[in-house]
């Protein structure tokens, strides 16, 4: 099983990548560690898991999407 | 309950008066409060020419269809409906709207102010300007005032 991790937006074109597949890690922040070779994020850098706001600390199973994008502008 | 992201331009007043109509309750409704957000020409002291809009779809979805159903929790509202655009929007072009039923003012209002508060704080949309100067990713929402 493999974790897929999503960056939006500015954070998107920043990373030069939309998606990326990643192995069995702890939390978002480690999924963010490895995916972005631990990079300093900035600090309005928001979290989802499976569609939902999570925290850099919050817990990633096999399975899961987890996104990383900047402050929302919608609306 | 509806909510509907579109690619293409909508007429807000159209989409209100079909949904009206489809949902049947027109003779149980003695009030409705909208919202309609619309692209302006300047943003932060810049002409702004065009913008894109860019969501994570799945979550944004999930995230309306959650906050829609929590208005209807919190408040006694008869309907409501959420329209969003995506893609490239051209100037005066509806970005959103928002529209709640009930059968009396106070719900409607109150509902109508709360959605557009929690979308524009936590829907996941972000807008990229175009600009004399270039294109630019719009960092924060306005306050609203």
């Amino acid at each position: 099983m493999t974790i897929q991790v999503k960056f939006f937006a500015s954070l998107r074109e920043k990373m030069g990548v939309s998606e990326s597949k990643i192995e069995s890690v702890a939390t978002a922040g480690d999924a963010w560690d490895l995916v972005t070779n631990h990079a300093e994020h900035p600090i309005n850098i928001l979290v989802a898991i499976n569609l939902e706001y999570a925290q850099f600390d919050s817990p990633v199973n096999d399975g899961d999407e987890v996104a990383f994008f900047p402050p929302v502008t919608g609306g | 309950m509806s909510i509907h992201i579109s690619e293409q331009p909508f007429d807000p007043w159209v989409e209100i008066t079909q949904h009206q109509k489809q949902s049947a309750l027109e003779k149980q409704f003695g009030a409705t409060a909208t919202f309609i957000g619309s692209m302006r020409d300047f943003n932060d002291g810049a002409k702004v020419s065009s913008m894109v809009l860019e969501h994570y779809p799945e979550m944004t979805q999930r995230y309306l269809e959650k906050l829609e159903q929590q208005a209807h929790q919190k408040w006694d509202l008869l309907d409501s409906l959420i329209i969003h655009r995506v893609g490239d929007i051209s100037l005066a072009d509806p970005i959103v709207l928002i529209a709640c039923w009930s059968a009396h003012r106070r719900a409607a209002l109150d509902a109508c102010n709360w959605l557009i508060e929690e979308l524009k704080h936590n829907a996941p949309f972000w807008k990229k300007e175009s600009r004399q100067d270039g294109e630019r990713w719009v960092e924060n929402n306005t306050d609203g005032t």
